[in-house]
């Protein structure tokens, strides 16, 4: 309990102060408040029962496009770092596509999207998915790649079949690797579907992009809070299932145990 | 005692060394022009400075690496147990460091070269057990590699070789990240572990102490390209405990392998 207070307390005092004096600085109408809006206005907006309902909704629909998004960013991710990893040549064919592929900004692919797969969730998915499948694919595939090579050898010596060497080897040693490319992804899957949704509208990147329009920073900062909350409880799961996956065995889970 | 042991060496793999010759890419030559031939039920150290080349030796005898040239060929005597290349489960490796895999627990690790041998699981779990309780690690059959100490690593990669009933165990500096007396022990059970099995062990090592201790025959090699220096049979008795280290007999096989490992520069 007082480990838990020692490591809660200190961010939570310069949120404290910081929140006291934009609400100080609005209230004595330093700043103007359709520039910056003062926190009690951001806090009635999630209370507020039409805006409450606008923006968790707008909430829900982010984080089904987003994970939706990130899982098939795992699987596919997954599958093509152990296909480029299963010969060299394969790699230096196709890895440069990889990378092309992840230099071109979302934002300007996302109007592509919208002509081929139309508005609507799928084209949020489809662009969480795009900016979140590259750091899958290059953490994985460095993790398939540093395998012990002692072990590698141990494995040909009983004549384990390839099958084996993955499931039994490859992968479970790659478990590290593969999980710092998670948390990246995940944190990517809420910006990709969020980007998405200024194009197509819907989520919470259509509701910051209508109240845009509207001049309504309370709920454009709402929106943010929300956004930012999403990520970091796909962020914190993805820690939570690393750590119970890693803590047997793995230095970086262990220290904490 | 001695017939005992003598019948047991009757079996296990002899390996033949057919003027092996390793040349890496970019022209280093790890290994020049060495013929041996290894009986079956033989303890064999190779000495030799580190990097020598006898690691990679012992690799293209596990099949591990090929020769540039030269033939390496291995013969079971026991009908049963015929040396198949495709199926090398004759042969065990043990590596330098215990090299486990972090994320099984010990029993499941000293399992896993059966499991590749696709061996029932039942039968998996009682050959693990019993190979955990020989080199004396059974109570951390549930443990995970990194709640062990370095000794204790090492005895489970050597549960983990022994599992399969070796024809052929081939060992690689394995005790050289290890404390003195933590590897004078472990010497001893390896020792023993010979003694009950069939099997021939090849024992890479740069410790002389080591390998008068542990061997019946120590092959002395030069700095890199590896050649042989000598090719010695070390007179001391079959049954072998640490207080041998300090006799005038134990004194004396040591000396005439530091003179060999003199010479071979």
């Amino acid at each position: 309990m007082k480990r838990l207070l020692r490591s809660i307390l200190p961010p939570l005092i310069p949120l404290v102060v910081i929140l006291i004096a934009l609400e100080l600085i609005v209230r004595m109408n330093w700043v103007p408040s359709y520039l910056v809006p003062a926190p009690t206005k951001v806090f009635k907006a999630f209370v507020n029962p039409i805006t409450a309902r606008e923006l968790w909704q707008a909430t829900l629909d982010t984080a089904i496009a987003a994970v939706i998004g990130f899982l098939a960013s795992v699987v596919v991710g997954m599958m093509i770092a152990i296909l480029l990893s299963s010969a060299g040549w394969v790699q230096r064919a196709f890895y440069p596509y990889a990378v092309f592929f992840q230099t071109v900004p979302i934002i300007a692919i996302a109007p592509l999207l919208v002509i081929w797969i139309g508005f609507g969730m799928p084209t949020v998915i489809a662009s969480a998915f795009i900016v979140s499948v590259f750091p899958v694919i290059a953490n994985t595939l460095s993790g398939l790649l540093s395998t012990d090579p002692a072990l590698r050898d141990l494995f040909r010596l009983y004549g384990a079949s390839h099958t084996a060497s993955l499931f039994k080897l490859r992968l479970p040693y790659a478990l590290p690797n593969i999980f710092t490319g998670l948390r990246v992804a995940a944190g990517l899957a809420v910006i990709g579907a969020i980007v998405g949704e200024f194009i197509t509208g819907g989520g919470i990147g259509g509701v910051i992009d209508i109240s845009r329009t509207q001049q309504r920073v309370d709920k454009i900062f709402a929106g943010l809070l929300l956004a930012s909350l999403l990520g970091i409880t796909l962020f914190g799961l993805i820690n939570l299932i690393s750590y119970l996956t890693l803590r047997n065995w793995h230095a970086s889970e262990r220290s904490e145990a | 005692m001695t017939t005992i042991v003598a019948a047991q060496r009757a079996v296990g793999t002899s390996v033949i060394l057919q003027d092996i010759r390793r040349e890496f890419p970019g022209g280093v030559c790890a290994v020049d022009g060495i013929t041996l031939t290894i009986n079956a039920g033989e303890f064999v150290a190779f000495l030799g400075p580190s990097g020598c080349g006898k690691s990679t030796l012992l690799r293209m005898i596990a099949g591990l690496d090929r020769p540039t040239s030269g033939s390496v060929s291995l013969e079971s005597k026991s009908r049963e147990l015929q040396y198949d290349s495709k199926r090398r489960s004759n042969i065990a490796y043990v590596f330098q460091d215990a090299h486990l895999l972090p994320w099984r627990s010990v029993l499941r690790n000293v399992m896993l070269p059966l499991e590749l041998m696709r061996v029932p699981t039942r039968e998996r779990e009682e050959s693990a057990m019993a190979m955990l309780e020989q080199v004396g690690v059974a109570d951390f059959a549930r443990s995970y590699p990194a709640q062990l100490s370095g000794g204790m690593r090492m005895r489970v990669s050597l549960a983990r070789a022994l599992v399969t009933q070796p024809q052929l165990l081939l060992l690689d500096e394995p005790f050289a990240a290890l404390d003195e007396i933590t590897r004078q022990q472990l010497d001893e059970q390896l020792r023993n572990l010979w003694l009950s099995r069939a099997m021939t062990v090849l024992f890479v090592t740069h410790s002389i102490n080591e390998a008068a201790f542990l061997a019946e025959r120590a092959i002395v090699f030069t700095r890199r390209p590896a050649r042989v220096v000598i090719d010695h049979a070390i007179h001391l008795p079959t049954e072998r405990v640490n207080a041998l280290r300090t006799e005038p007999e134990f004194a004396r096989e040591m000396k005439t392998l530091f003179d060999a490992l003199e010479l071979g520069g």
